[in-house]
């Protein structure tokens, strides 16, 4: 099944002789539980098209659906809410609210969402545990290492179960260690069925995932399947 | 979902303690001065009005009028408190044919019960002022010796303390007999009990039958320094049985006063052959208009203060607008994420909306608690008495404020474009 569905989308910021075409009509269908890397040096696009994928920005043109809704047809109230129960984001820069404990950041999506506080708490905690940071509940972010807090923001972009992870240079603030727990952690998750967009430059980050997009000047000039759908992540199968 | 906004707003001004505190003071500040400054304007209203009833109620006084046309006195005191509401019954023009004293025959008309139907009692007055009393070689200047009817202590509200009044019979058979003030009692007798006593003033002995409930001073008098005494008594040894110098008429309740001066004015005008275009030869004093010319003028002087302390209450309003415009600037990121990650544009607007209103509640009750302590200390000799509306007054405008002033900021950070806030370093 479909859970990304680009198609033709174009995205032009400015007007005129100054317009900047970040994305020059790109196609994209993602079946459940992929693993897709999209990888371009800077400038390509790429995080545009992961803002769109993200519904934080609307395409100039072409049609982008999510789960089958169509997301250019949606109001803002709708967006938010969509944001809230489809889609996790990780972000290059972590991007945790400062002064609140760990358990408390991954709560807030739920809270947003209107779980009630017991359900709440439960779950963000089996999020953390799933992240391997059970012991680091209640530490605020900057009492955590880079890659721990990261995989607080990892832990905060699963724990609504969307139906797609997005992430954002995810490891691109991060020392090798960190690197490698973070994408330990994306691996397991796209084992255990979760659809996983990451974007990134680096080889080595993309050569976990299952399929790899190559963008250029807005445009997508490469698709290599590294890996079947269906199948465990190829950073799983190289521990083997 | 409610629940978590609010606790958000309340972290998010926790983790600003002291820029928090100093937005709260400023509302605080403007709270407090609004009903502190309300209470003064009322208490010194309730403080004339308290003067001006200790001089009696229901009352009106009758005076010659000794003024060539124009306003007599009354006048000048009605005009002196911005009044305008005094009402001297007093024609403005046309020359005066003779003008006539105030007797005790006219004290006796005006107590005529079918032309004056709404006055219960006349006290015809004589004063004598700085009249030496002696009891056992200690001397005392009296301010004011008044000569009067028994009638006299319920119109004027001068209860006695010790032993009686004098009574009718006193009048009748010319008894010299005497009630005195507070502060002639402590004068003359010191510690001694003075009722039976006997004082020599002018050469006449009169025995105390009682001493007066202290009244304390009201302006410029010592409203204890009086002693006072069937009226032919005072005439015969210290005035002379020459003309009154007042007439007090009380009326029967607070209603009828308008209607007893009117009486007053026609049987007065028939008696001193008063017509159209002659001036009166006297002038009634009314206690409810002098009131009411009075209170209305300590309102305007109250809702003066109040109006500065709004301002006050406004810059405050203008800090919290200021400081949540700083706080949604800073915060730009934070929105992002929130955005980001689902929050729909009512939290971030409820966020900083409730965050905004409790600084501006929390400054009004801590204002409302400052307001009230700093009212049970007197502010330049007046005893502020508190208005309970300006509490609720200043509590829901500062509430208001908060919302009012919180909208903006509240709404510039519920329209932020999250990839715009995300980028926000």
């Amino acid at each position: 099944m479909t859970v990304l569905d680009v198609r033709d989308v174009t995205k032009v910021y400015g007007q005129g002789g100054t317009a900047v075409h970040a994305l020059r009509g790109v196609s994209l269908a993602v079946e459940r539980g992929d693993y897709l890397a999209i990888m371009g040096a800077s400038g390509s696009g790429k995080s545009t098209l992961m803002n769109i994928l993200g519904c934080l920005d609307v395409p100039t043109g072409g049609q982008y659906l999510l789960d089958g809704t169509d997301v250019g047809t949606l109001d803002d109230r709708r967006l938010a809410i969509l944001r809230n129960r489809r889609i996790g984001f990780v972000f290059q820069s972590f991007n945790l609210i400062p002064r609140m404990s760990a358990l408390a950041n991954v709560e807030l999506p739920l809270a947003y969402g209107g779980v009630k506080a017991a359900d709440r708490r439960q779950r963000a905690l089996a999020a953390l545990d799933q992240v391997g940071l059970a012991d680091r509940v209640d530490h605020e972010p900057n009492e955590l290492s880079g890659g721990q807090q990261q995989r607080v923001a990892v832990a905060r972009a699963l724990v609504t179960a969307p139906a797609l992870l997005l992430a954002d240079e995810p490891t691109g603030n991060l020392d090798t260690r960190s690197t490698t727990d973070v994408l330990h952690v994306l691996d397991r998750l796209s084992a255990s069925g979760r659809t996983i967009v990451l974007i990134t430059h680096e080889d080595d980050v993309a050569r976990h995932a299952k399929r790899v997009i190559r963008l250029v000047d807005g445009r997508i000039v490469e698709d290599r399947r590294t890996a079947p759908v269906d199948g465990p992540p190829p950073g799983l199968v190289g521990l083997r | 979902m409610i629940v978590e906004v609010v606790r958000f707003a309340l972290r998010g001004l926790a983790a600003n303690k002291l820029r928090s505190s100093l937005t709260t003071l400023g509302i605080l500040i403007g709270v407090g001065a609004v009903i502190m400054l309300v209470a003064v304007g009322n208490g010194s209203s309730k403080q004339v009005q308290k003067n001006i009833e200790r001089l009696g109620t229901n009352t009106l006084t009758v005076m010659p009028s000794t003024t060539r046309g124009g306003r007599g006195g009354g006048g000048a005191v009605a005009r002196l408190f911005g009044g305008g509401g005094g009402r001297q019954q007093q024609q403005q023009t046309g020359p005066r044919t003779q003008a006539r004293d105030l007797t005790v025959d006219d004290a006796r008309a005006l107590a005529d019960a079918a032309n004056a139907p709404s006055v219960k009692s006349v006290s015809p007055v004589v004063n004598a002022s700085s009249s030496n009393a002696v009891y056992a070689g200690t001397s005392h200047a009296i301010q004011q010796f008044v000569g009067t009817y028994p009638a006299y202590f319920e119109a004027s509200n001068d209860p006695v303390e010790q032993g009686t009044y004098f009574t009718a019979d006193d009048v009748l058979n010319d008894r010299k007999v005497v009630v005195i003030g507070q502060t002639v009692a402590q004068d003359l007798f010191g510690t001694v009990d003075p009722v039976g006593k006997q004082i020599t003033v002018g050469g006449v002995n009169f025995t105390v039958v009682g001493v007066l409930k202290t009244k304390g001073s009201s302006g410029f008098q010592d409203a204890d320094d009086v002693a006072i005494a069937p009226l032919p008594a005072v005439q015969q040894s210290l005035t002379g049985y020459g003309a009154l110098n007042q007439i007090v008429v009380q009326a029967k309740t607070p209603k009828t006063v308008d209607a007893a001066q009117s009486e007053v004015t026609d049987i007065l005008d028939q008696r001193h052959d008063i017509t159209g275009g002659n001036t009166a030869d006297f002038q009634i004093l009314n206690q409810a208009s002098l009131q009411s010319a009075i209170s209305s003028s300590s309102k305007t002087f109250t809702v003066l203060l109040g109006a500065v302390a709004a301002i006050s209450l406004l810059v405050g309003g203008i800090g919290i607008t200021n400081i949540m415009l700083v706080t949604v600037t800073e915060r730009t990121r934070e929105i992002g994420i929130r955005k980001a990650i689902g929050a729909p544009r009512g939290a971030i607007l409820g966020q900083f909306l409730v965050e905004a209103t409790v600084l501006s509640l929390l400054g009004g009750l801590l204002g409302v608690a400052a307001g009230v302590i700093g009212s049970q200390f007197k502010v330049v000799g007046v005893q502020p008495v508190i208005v309970p509306s300006s509490i609720a007054l200043a509590l829901g405008v500062s509430v208001a404020i908060g919302l009012f002033f919180g909208s903006y900021p509240a709404n510039r950070a519920a329209k932020l474009r999250p990839i715009e806030a995300l980028r926000h370093e």
